[in-house]
């Protein structure tokens, strides 16, 4: 019959074209995986035990001391307020400056249809309370400084966010043209006395632009890390002089100072420490439930081979 | 007056319906004929072109697009897009579309580039040159340019380049030589002849003066039938009609051989010819996969559509307070405050809809159409299905079906050809009662097979011999076949030794005939040739006798007969007809019918095929009125066929029997090891074939489809007589029903033996009076009794059936309640009826030409590479794809709910969790490659376990892991899993910073977290399902991971220009400064993972399914060194068992079996095969008792 020449046709015969290339074939069987959750169940408890140590050291006021702010049921992360920005405004963009993305609508643009600097409903809701901290020693008020520095992200500061070029070595000429946000009591050029903390790279507008990730959130206000101060708080009597600007009764808000120490593993957070452990005796239970059922039935499964 | 003409011009020109004629008139040359002849309609014909190709250069973009639009999946991805053009959606367009026509354009230059090289192809046949003889010249002209009446000339090895009716040839009868191999597969030459008034006119100039017309039915697909009839005007005004056949016809494609040149005139050109009309694309078929495929689709729409219903009513309650639905920091434009509730409402919906569209995703349409793609090249290369003797290994024609070689319940077979070998050989004939066997006589000595026959009697007398020989003339005149051209004539003489290799080549369509006649050169006579008409036979005395043919009256499936006319040297005219006992002994008058008969019966039981002979001698007289019949009979235009069966039907009658024969048709190599397997597998197996039941049994014996302890129940026509069939289906499935409740226990188990098990047989006359709707409306009942019987049955036998019914059958069974899934192999034109129907078809590339394979889903060389088939190929696409599915739906589960959860953490404002590059990427790149290898080379068991215990595929029956059980458990996993990372990451985020620098991180941070987790948990939970870990898929799995961390770093490490937001800088790399954040990652993975781990382990242990157990004694073999299990000892096994098997035994001894074991058969319904097993525990070395030998190894894991 069809006599062709056989090779022509002839599948290549490989490894891979016949299925049969070399494998590693793991079964996950009680043998492997009951070690292998006492392992986790044990490494999870150490880790948990660690962390939960770290986590409720952060209580005693030891090391720099960071301040936050607060906010509840305050939605930042609602889409149009987070989509109302302009980032090449931010950029320091000066067409941007002039004509900002429509995104920030209504908070485009002003009277007069100037446009706002900067643009969108984060800018122009930013939280404007102040706070002042003193500390009571023999009757008298020593204000503690607060830094303001290194409160935002590095990269923030230095590159997502740029002043527009200064004009004749003047920022306010700089946002010539442009309109104040209408919350705004100061225009944004005026936002701090500090030339490297002033215009959009201003630290605590920074803050603010990083939109929180969930309805109650904190925020970095100051760090405490100059003077005396720089070490820890030493125990005493304090006092906390605020600033109210911000309204918050009209979303059942709520507005709160913390001041907290910071480890490796950041702030006081429990969760993790109990997570852990929790879920490393879990594995230590699921690994004995394991084990009795091994117990029980390998006799059984030998027997049926 | 004036509208009739209208109308008449109308009709004329429009190819309204009535213009249609059924048939057309073409004019040799377009050489008008003399006037005075009927007016006819003239027909406009299509050029000679070829049209392959869908699209043309300016129809691709509007035709291909609309195409892939009529995908209900694309056209939903397209309408979400569309959605997220129109309104302010949360996500770019980009995230949808971007996948979108990623998709549309791979699939359109996928589609385009086989159009262009369909177009290329066209291109080549429509210019290539062709001759036509226009005024006594020969022309060159492009193929295409070929119109309807052309006369072209074709030269040798020239393929026709349209239907032609063949004028003349080179060669002096007028006869040609064609091969058909391009059309059906034949690569046997096969004879046509020119019609006889023209095949005088041999060269240009006296073929351009034909005068002469053909009437022939509109163009038809099938390529085996066409009928018309030629009107020749010779100087004369009465033209001389000639019928035309399909002997006339040559065929577009097939190829001119051993003929130097012919004339031929045009009828059907370009996409009219045969060949074009039989390209219609078949029916489409849907694996049971891709139905609950869509099935589970539709719940996910559900789910979406209740997630978006959910949130915008959540969002209107949320709401309803002002300071929430506006506060001061957040005011709306006036626009937004003006805009109309409602529009307000279905926007929210839509946004919603869009948000969480990603659950659908569009990837997995791609993913699973590359899956079955690539998938399908692991059967065209694979080593153990490519058959060295064809040259050929297996051919898949759709990969659409591969999963559903792993659900297949009933096996529908045909016998001959795909059982059987289809290589017949002349066992022996019977002659009046005389066996002659051709060996026997040629060796001098009586084998011992045939010892103690009585009727065994090799020197007849006198009387006899000469019966003898006009039997022997009879087998010698009464045939089709053709002898080789390319051997020298002479060389036959040499060929007279009857076991000698003898020089010459028999060739015929059918191999029964090449048997008998080379049975018959054993036996004395040899069949020269046919010269001039004349047929010679060299007899005994090495003496020429010359036949003079005079008719054929060819084999037809309905008649199951053959005879043809010839006149001896001494003037005589003889009838000699062949054909299946059935059809002929109601016809004989005369003759040892009861001796005959009884030697017919035996050899049936045999498994051997038979044909009996009878002849008469006819008159002058009446030779000339059968001869006026049947040239009547052929003139006619209309129901031609019918009319020739009638006559054949007149001329057959009263004849003298002469004898019978017995052919063997081998065993197809390890059919019975392939059968048993398909049975361990819990596969029903139905053999289907238009042989006669005993020698069907006999060979269901043999293949092992009944066994010793088979009860048979019969169901046709000999039982049927004797009491109603109302009172047969009802004792029988009395019967079943009795075990029925141990029938059922022993299907579930698949081990116990004890249990009889039935077997049905039923013919094709039974079967249609039960298939028949009745005037009582019982018919019902029927069919329902019939399936219950069936049910019941592991094996069922259908004997003389009819094509068609076999696909009646196939497609009862497909459709009775509990909608099993069916296959259907077959190797002959016969089976592709049932090819078609059945959900998945098998073809053979066997002896009976290609049009099975042609047809079929899936082509194989034999008929033992099923097993591989389905226990090897079935069963990992389909606990490939059934992962690939599951897993799709979960991942995207675990993708999209968390964004849902998010929801009701950002006032259910639509905001999306995840970054617009991520909820691109992560079907498309991050997550897209180590499923689509999984699913392409996991391997549970390793193929040589599963081949040798087919049990295993009982594992995966009924679309196992494909339940909602399982669906539920992996979409509650994904739902699980989501809620995991997003309340984990909501923990960690919760009121406090994780940096050591005091800093807080915003909202993306979370999402990007969150998606971390989401990357890795997703592709670690394919690595821990993943149990056939090859380089590849470490590469992919690892690769692919790494590949999301760099692509973060990447798409965070840069402020893009071309981005109007940077939201996404540095986020993943202040998070991965951050040490709680790796300590969160790894603590919600592991979480994550986990639960499912455990479940697998309990599984394992308590539940184990069959491959779990294998895999567990493997793992123990293994460990304690017994090398009894080890793969590479089965390696071992099962090679020196082919090796075993391919070697088969001399067949004589095989036959030799047979007998033994069928010797019993006889007058009871029901009887056991007792002698049968005592026979293959018997030391005789034969084939039978190995493949018994071979599946008792392999049943012993």
């Amino acid at each position: 019959m069809g006599k062709e020449d056989p090779k022509v046709s002839k599948p290549d015969n490989t490894a891979f074209t016949q299925q049969r290339l070399p494998a590693w074939q793991p079964i996950l069987s009680a043998g492997i995986v009951l070690p292998l959750f006492v392992v986790i169940g044990l490494t999870f408890i150490g880790i948990g035990i660690g962390l939960f140590i770290t986590s409720s050291n952060v209580q005693e006021i030891e090391g720099p001391v960071f301040m936050y702010y607060g906010l509840t049921n305050y939605y930042q992360n609602y889409r149009k307020y987070g989509i109302s920005r302009d980032d090449d405004q931010l950029f320091g963009n000066i067409d941007s400056l002039k004509s900002p993305a429509n995104f920030c609508s209504p908070y485009q643009m002003g009277a007069k249809q100037m446009p706002i600097a900067p643009c969108g409903a984060i800018a122009n809701s930013l939280f404007n309370d102040t706070f002042r901290l003193f500390y009571k020693v023999n009757e008298v008020y020593t204000e503690v400084l607060l830094d303001d520095n290194g409160i935002s992200w590095w990269t923030d500061y230095n590159v997502k966010f740029r002043n527009p070029p200064e004009i004749n070595g003047s920022l306010k000429n700089a946002f010539e043209g442009t309109v104040k946000p209408l919350n705004w009591p100061k225009p944004v050029y005026e936002l701090s006395t500090n030339p490297n903390n002033n215009g959009f790279i201003n630290q605590d507008f920074l803050v603010w632009m990083r939109i929180a990730a969930l309805p109650n959130f904190r925020k970095l206000y100051r760090r405490i890390s100059e003077g005396n101060w720089s070490r820890s708080l030493p125990a005493g009597n304090y006092s906390l002089e605020i600033t109210y600007n911000y309204p918050v009764l009209s979303f059942q808000g709520k507005k709160k100072v913390v001041f907290s120490t910071v480890t490796w593993m950041g702030g006081k957070n429990s969760f993790l420490g109990i997570a852990y452990l929790v879920f490393g005796s879990l594995s230590i239970v699921m690994a004995l439930i394991m084990l009795i059922v091994y117990a029980k039935y390998q006799v059984q499964i030998d027997r049926d081979m | 007056m004036d509208c009739s003409l209208l109308r008449s011009l109308i009709n004329r020109y429009c190819a309204g319906e009535e213009n249609w004629v059924d048939s057309r008139t073409i004019y040799i040359g377009h050489r008008e004929p003399p006037s005075g002849t009927d007016a006819y309609i003239p027909q406009r014909y299509p050029d000679n072109r070829i049209v392959s190709s869908k699209y043309t250069f300016w129809n691709f973009v509007p035709k291909n697009l609309f195409e892939q639009f009529r995908r209900i999946a694309n056209f939903y991805f397209l309408i979400i897009f569309l959605v997220q053009l129109i309104i302010d959606t949360p996500t770019s367009p980009i995230t949808s579309g971007l996948p979108l026509f990623f998709v549309i354009t791979v699939t359109a230059v996928k589609q385009g580039y086989e159009d262009w090289l369909r177009h290329k192809a066209d291109n080549a046949v429509n210019q290539c040159p062709v001759h036509i003889i226009q005024h006594g010249k020969v022309v060159r002209k492009q193929s295409r340019k070929l119109r309807v009446g052309d006369i072209v000339l074709v030269k040798e090895d020239e393929t026709f380049p349209c239907d032609l009716i063949f004028l003349s040839s080179s060669r002096e009868d007028g006869t040609c030589f064609v091969t058909t191999a391009s059309l059906d597969g034949e690569s046997s030459h096969k004879t046509y002849y020119a019609v006889q008034d023209t095949k005088a006119f041999r060269t240009e100039q006296e073929v351009d003066t034909i005068n002469a017309t053909i009437e022939c039915e509109q163009p038809q697909s099938d390529l085996y039938k066409y009928v018309g009839r030629i009107n020749i005007y010779q100087d004369r005004d009465e033209p001389t009609a000639r019928p035309l056949g399909s002997e006339n016809l040559l065929l577009r494609g097939a190829t001119l051989k051993n003929t130097e040149h012919i004339f031929a005139v045009v009828i059907y050109t370009g996409m009219e010819t045969k060949m074009a009309l039989n390209y219609q694309s078949k029916s489409q078929k849907r694996s049971a996969v891709e139905k609950s495929m869509n099935t589970y689709l539709i719940v996910y729409l559900c789910i979406l559509i209740s997630k978006a219903m959910i949130n915008t009513v959540m969002k209107y309650v949320w709401q309803s307070d002002p300071n929430r639905d506006e506060p001061f920091y957040n005011h709306k434009t006036d626009s937004e405050r003006q805009r109309n509730t409602l529009l307000k409402v279905i926007t929210d919906f839509l946004a919603f809809m869009v948000l969480f569209n990603y659950i659908i995703p569009v990837s997995m349409y791609v993913t699973v159409e590359m899956q079955k793609f690539l998938g399908s090249y692991f059967i065209t290369w694979d080593d153990d299905m490519f058959d060295s003797e064809l040259g050929e290994g297996a051919l898949v024609n759709t990969s659409d079906l591969n999963e559903e070689l792993g659900q297949i319940e009933y096996v529908f077979t045909d016998k001959t050809g795909t059982l059987t070998e289809n290589n017949m050989e002349f066992i022996e004939c019977c002659v009046d009662g005389h066996v002659y066997v051709p060996d026997a006589i040629c060796n001098g000595q009586i084998l011992t097979g045939t010892v103690g026959m009585d009727m065994i009697d090799s020197s007849p007398g006198a009387g006899g011999k000469e019966r003898e020989e006009l039997f022997f003339r009879a087998l010698c005149l009464c045939h089709t076949v053709q002898v080789k051209e390319e051997e020298s004539v002479d060389g036959i003489k040499k060929g007279l030794q009857p076991c000698g290799k003898s020089s010459s080549v028999y060739i015929s369509s059918s191999p029964d005939e090449v048997a008998l006649v080379e049975g018959m050169k054993r036996l004395g006579f040899t069949y020269l040739r046919l010269k001039d008409n004349h047929m010679e036979i060299l007899n005994r005395d090495d003496d020429i006798e010359r036949f003079e043919l005079m008719e054929v009256l060819s084999f037809d499936s309905v008649r199951r007969r053959m005879s043809v006319i010839v006149k001896s040297s001494t003037g005589e005219y003889y009838l000699f007809c062949k054909g299946a006992d059935s059809s002929i002994f109601p016809r004989v008058i005369k003759g040892k019918v009861d001796q005959v008969r009884a030697r017919v019966e035996h050899n049936a039981v045999e498994g051997l095929r038979t044909l009996c002979v009878a002849y008469k001698t006819l008159a002058q007289d009446e030779y000339e009125s059968v001869c006026k019949q049947i040239n009547t009979a052929k003139l006619a235009l209309h129901d031609r066929d019918k009319k020739l069966a009638e006559a054949f039907d007149v001329i057959e009658r009263d004849l003298i029997l002469l004898g019978a024969t017995a052919v063997e048709d081998r065993l197809q190599d390890k059919a019975a090891d392939t059968i048993e397997s398909l049975h361990k597998a819990g596969m029903k197996v139905w053999v289907l074939t238009g042989d006669k039941m005993e020698t069907a049994a006999a060979t269901c014996y043999a293949c092992k489809l009944f066994h010793r302890n088979t009860q048979i129940l019969e169901l046709t026509t000999k039982r049927t007589e004797e009491q109603s069939l109302h009172d047969v289906l009802f004792d029988l499935s009395k019967t079943v029903l009795r075990h029925c409740g141990s029938l059922t226990r022993d299907t579930v188990s698949g081990l116990s033996h004890d249990v009889p098990d039935y077997g049905l047989i039923i013919d094709g006359a039974t079967l249609s009076s039960v298939m028949k709707p009745t005037e009582e409306g019982s018919s019902g009942n029927y069919k329902e009794i019939f399936l219950e019987i069936c049910r019941n049955c592991s094996a069922v036998l259908c004997c003389r059936m009819a094509p068609l019914q076999k696909a009646q059958i196939v497609k009862m069974i497909k459709t009775s309640k509990e909608h099993p899934i069916t296959l259907a192999i077959g190797d002959g034109a016969n089976d592709v009826s049932m090819i078609l129907e059945a959900h998945v078809g098998i073809g053979i590339m066997g002896k009976e030409g290609r049009q099975a394979a042609r047809n079929s889903d899936y082509a194989i060389p034999k008929f033992k590479h099923l097993k591989k088939m389905l226990l090897v190929h079935g069963h990992y696409y389909y606990i490939r794809i059934s992962e690939l599915v599951q897993y799709f739906f979960y991942k995207n589960v675990c993708f999209i709910f968390p964004q849902f959860l998010y929801q009701f953490f950002c006032g259910f404002s639509q905001q999306p969790l995840y970054d617009t590059a991520y909820l691109t990427l992560y079907n498309i790149s991050f997550t897209s490659l180590p499923i689509l290898l999984y699913s392409l080379i996991e391997q549970h068991v390793n193929m040589d376990i599963l081949k040798r215990d087919p049990s295993l595929y009982r594992d995966i029956a009924k679309n196992s892991l494909l339940r909602w059980r399982v669906f539920i458990y992996w979409t509650l996993l994904g739902v699980f899993d989501a809620v995991v990372f997003f309340f984990g990451a909501y923990f960690l985020f919760d009121n406090t910073t994780f940096t050591s620098n005091g800093q807080m991180f915003g909202n993306w941070t979370f999402g990007t977290l969150v998606f971390t987790v989401l990357v890795f948990t997703v592709t670690l939970k394919l690595a821990l399902d993943t149990q056939y870990w090859t380089w590849i898929n470490h590469f992919v799995i690892w690769g692919s991971l790494l590949f999301y961390i760099i692509f973060s770093l990447l798409w965070g490490g840069i402020i893009w220009p071309f981005l109007n937001y940077q939201r996404m800088y540095y986020v993943f790399m202040q998070m991965l400064s951050s040490g709680p954040a790796w300590l969160g990652i790894i603590l919600l993975i592991t979480i994550s993972l986990i639960p499912d781990m455990l479940k697998k382990v309990i599984c394992r242990q308590l539940w184990p399914t069959s491959a779990e157990r294998i895999q567990n004694a493997l793992k123990h073999s293994k460990r304690d060194n017994v090398s009894e299990f080890s793969p590479h000892s089965n390696l071992k096994t099962s090679k020196s068992k082919s090796s075993e098997h391919r070697n088969p035994q001399p067949t004589r001894s095989g036959r030799l079996s047979k007998k033994m074991m069928c010797t019993h058969w006889g007058g009871n319904d029901y009887c056991t095969f007792n002698s049968f097993f005592s026979f293959s525990d018997s030391p005789h070395n034969s084939s039978a008792s190995y493949s018994d030998r071979g599946s008792g190894l392999e049943t012993s894991v």
